[in-house]
């Protein structure tokens, strides 16, 4: 068990909670298009409601005093949820920040879907696994563009 | 599988910002008008023992900031999913730090001095405790006084303990401290703020 | 006295859609689209989400649009919408360690870990007006790339500290509440979160006033940029209904890290001590003004004298927010004239007593009542 520094709460240290985080921050980070893209390419879109419909709102992003230290509350980010229910039960969350409605509705049906195990390595294969490496691309450019202006030293030796 | 925490079956408001905007105007009715019978006309299916009043004022007023006291009652069947769900409140064991509370089983009610009554600095980091009571009617009963009431109003209530009225009178006299409570019968709503006076 | 003066409904409606025209300019040009402005008036999108307190690109290049570019009023803009949303909670803190840093440089140690990143940067240039940007068309060649560095990229202060020559940074107690300047009015003294999220809303030219006043000698500083750093960071937000953090994005922050004079006691050995800015987007100015500021407002808990501007923290936090400040300058436009009635009735009052060789009197001061 590890405590999440939010609440206090423990967080279950357990896998299944690991991947989905994993597919959650994929969902929300990737493209709007490319969800709608995968979503209209399912064999059968499955029928769902609302739980929660599409809302927009804030969270308040913290840092920490030095970077390591007591948190403080930096300024708010606006974010989009909702929550949706399959026709067989199942609850999908989506939470993305930004204003985009049927992006977190998109992220909350895939979350869904990939709850269920016979559906997941092929929702893996198409969405996730896509988004991340769309995500991990961009990063790495930025970080290319970035060492391209490392400064190199050198010393010029004067004198004797 | 993965959330720790049950989520309820039930949905709350149909429309969120409507129906909540709804609540808040009689609510507030309601405490303006102290011992006033307001209908909140509350369409939500609250899970038992929520009745719809006080599920739709927990609705409106209760969020992430206002740690939620339930008593046992409401504490034991699916009221907190739903409540952590639609709400996102965080539900506390101890009523001291709440500042909201939902009290189901009236007869079962702890004495009012258990809820946090502010400070002189901050009167309002004080408690409101929404309790559930029998019925609630006008024309008999208390006879009230006090901001928001022109000359006097009479309130009955059923189904509160016997030392309600006297704790009434103690948390008056803590102003500017003290309890707000809202009263909740079936849809409908009476509010007794810090600030009423109780005779009889 | 109050009194309510009636008139100007249509002066008023005909004043704005003449500011309506005078905002969009000459017809004759294209008009400019909020995704111009959030891709290339970055560093106005990023002051005013950093002093609106509001992370959203679009929201804030709407705002730069509708204020015609002045930036306070952009703020104020966003300010009043954050108050018409939810918040659905807090995140956990970001964790700067982890950003995938696109500008990294140290004034204090030549060789770092992960070196001395220039990022894009004004620093370097020359300040000559560009006149190839006056001819529109064409886009610059693309940044060079360079093989990434696989190595770690701590923070600098992270070295000193290991060392032990630097206050330590640590989260004491992780269950603390955290302060809300926007939920809670500022009691004072405050404390250090407080300061911080005052400072990260306020007026980037307040800030960097007093940071200047503070390296001139007005509040006992003598800062070296530690580090600054510019990247991008993963958002994570525990739902209370899921209780565990999910992500929910990035954004883009700066961090700047001061490192400063000694503070040592008869107990503990000199160590140097800490000033901290963040704000979102690229805003280093802010950052490092910020920094500076938050030292020199730790005075009290160092056991500093408290003697300059910068180190009074009602000072500095009751007029750092550019809403607040603008708000009240700019309302001394608002009809003042029963208030200003009374002022001549009373310097016609004291000239004509002076007149007739009686004493004079010091006027009363004003105080804002009336129609304030």
């Amino acid at each position: 068990m590890t405590m999440s520094s939010t609440t206090g709460r423990p967080i279950a240290d357990d896998p299944a909670v690991t991947l989905r985080r994993r597919w959650m921050a994929a969902l929300a980070r990737t493209e709007r298009t490319s969800l709608e893209d995968a979503w209209s390419g399912l064999a059968a879109a499955p029928g769902y409601a609302h739980l929660r419909a599409p809302e927009i709102g804030m969270v308040m992003v913290r840092g920490r005093t030095g970077g390591t230290g007591r948190r403080f509350n930096l300024g708010e980010m606006t974010v989009t949820r909702c929550v949706v229910r399959l026709a067989d039960g199942r609850l999908g969350f989506g939470y993305v920040a930004g204003r985009d409605r049927r992006h977190a509705e998109l992220a909350a049906l895939f979350d869904a879907l990939l709850q269920d195990e016979s559906s997941r390595p092929e929702l893996m294969e198409r969405v996730i696994l896509p988004a991340e490496a769309a995500i991990r691309r961009a990063e790495d450019v930025a970080r290319e563009k970035a060492a391209a202006t490392r400064v190199q030293f050198f010393t010029m030796v004067r004198g004797e | 599988m993965t959330s720790l925490l049950a989520v309820p079956a039930a949905p709350g408001f149909a429309d969120p910002v409507g129906d909540a905007q709804r609540a808040f105007r009689g609510l507030l009715d309601a405490i303006a008008h102290p011992g006033r019978i307001v209908s909140l006309d509350a369409r939500v299916a609250a899970p038992a023992p929520l009745v719809p009043a006080a599920a739709a004022a927990l609705l409106t007023l209760v969020d992430f900031e206002t740690p939620l006291w339930l008593d046992a009652a409401a504490a034991a069947g699916d009221a907190p999913a739903w409540l952590r769900f639609h709400c996102g409140a965080p539900i506390v064991a101890d009523p001291s730090p709440a500042r909201f509370a939902l009290v189901s089983d009236a007869a079962a009610m702890p004495r009012l001095d258990a809820f946090a009554p502010g400070e002189d600095a901050f009167p309002d980091r004080s408690a409101t405790i929404i309790v559930q009571v029998g019925d609630l009617h006008a024309g008999d009963g208390w006879r009230l006084a006090g901001p928001g009431i022109e000359t006097t109003c009479r309130l009955a209530v059923d189904g509160l303990p016997d030392w309600f009225a006297d704790a009434l009178r103690a948390n008056r006299a803590l102003y500017p401290c003290g309890v707000d409570l809202f009263l909740a019968a079936g849809d409908r709503i009476a509010a007794l703020p810090r600030t009423t006076l109780v005779e009889g | 006295m109050y009194v309510a003066v009636k008139g100007g409904e249509a002066a008023i409606a005909n004043s704005e859609m003449l500011l309506a025209e005078t905002r969009r300019g000459d017809p004759a040009l294209p008009e400019i689209g909020t995704a111009q402005i959030a891709s290339q008036l970055s560093l106005a999108v990023d002051r005013v989400m950093t002093e609106g307190s509001l992370y959203d690109r679009e929201l804030a290049a709407l705002a730069i649009k509708q204020a015609q570019g002045d930036l306070l009023e952009a703020v104020f803009l966003l300010r009043a919408f954050r108050t018409t949303l939810p918040r659905f909670g807090a995140s956990e803190p970001i964790d700067t360690a982890r950003m995938v840093v696109r500008r990294r440089i140290s004034a204090t140690f030549k060789d770092v870990p992960g070196g001395q990143i220039l990022g894009p940067s004004y620093d370097y240039t020359h300040r000559l007006l560009d006149f190839s940007l006056l001819a529109t068309g064409g886009a610059p060649a693309d940044a060079p790339r360079a093989p990434v560095d696989p190595g770690p990229m701590p923070h600098v202060l992270a070295l000193l500290d290991r060392e032990g020559l630097i206050e330590p940074e640590r989260d004491s107690d992780a269950g603390a509440p955290v302060p809300d300047v926007t939920r809670d009015p500022t009691t004072f003294p405050t404390d250090r979160a407080t300061r911080l999220q005052a400072l990260a809303r306020g007026d980037e030219g307040f800030l960097l006033a007093l940071g200047y006043s503070v390296q001139r000698g007005y509040g006992r500083n003598h800062p070296f940029a530690g580090e600054i750093r510019l990247g991008e960071v993963e958002i994570e937000f525990t739902p209370e209904e899921l209780g565990f953090p999910v992500t929910i994005g990035a954004a883009t922050v700066t961090e700047c890290e001061m490192v400063n004079q000694f503070k040592g006691s008869a107990k503990e050995p000199p160590q140097f001590t800490r000033g901290y800015g963040l704000a979102f987007g690229h805003s280093e100015r802010k950052t490092m003004s910020m920094a500076l500021v938050d030292r020199a407002l730790r005075a009290r808990e160092l056991g500093e004298d408290v003697e300059a501007p910068a180190q009074d923290e009602e000072f500095v936090l009751y007029h750092a927010d550019n809403v607040e400040a603008s708000g009240f300058v700019q309302h001394l436009k608002l009809p003042h004239y029963v208030d200003f009635q009374s002022e001549l009735v009373m310097i016609r009052g004291m000239r004509a007593a002076a007149a007739a060789g009686a004493p004079t009197a010091e006027p009363p001061l004003r105080v804002a009542v009336g129609e304030d």
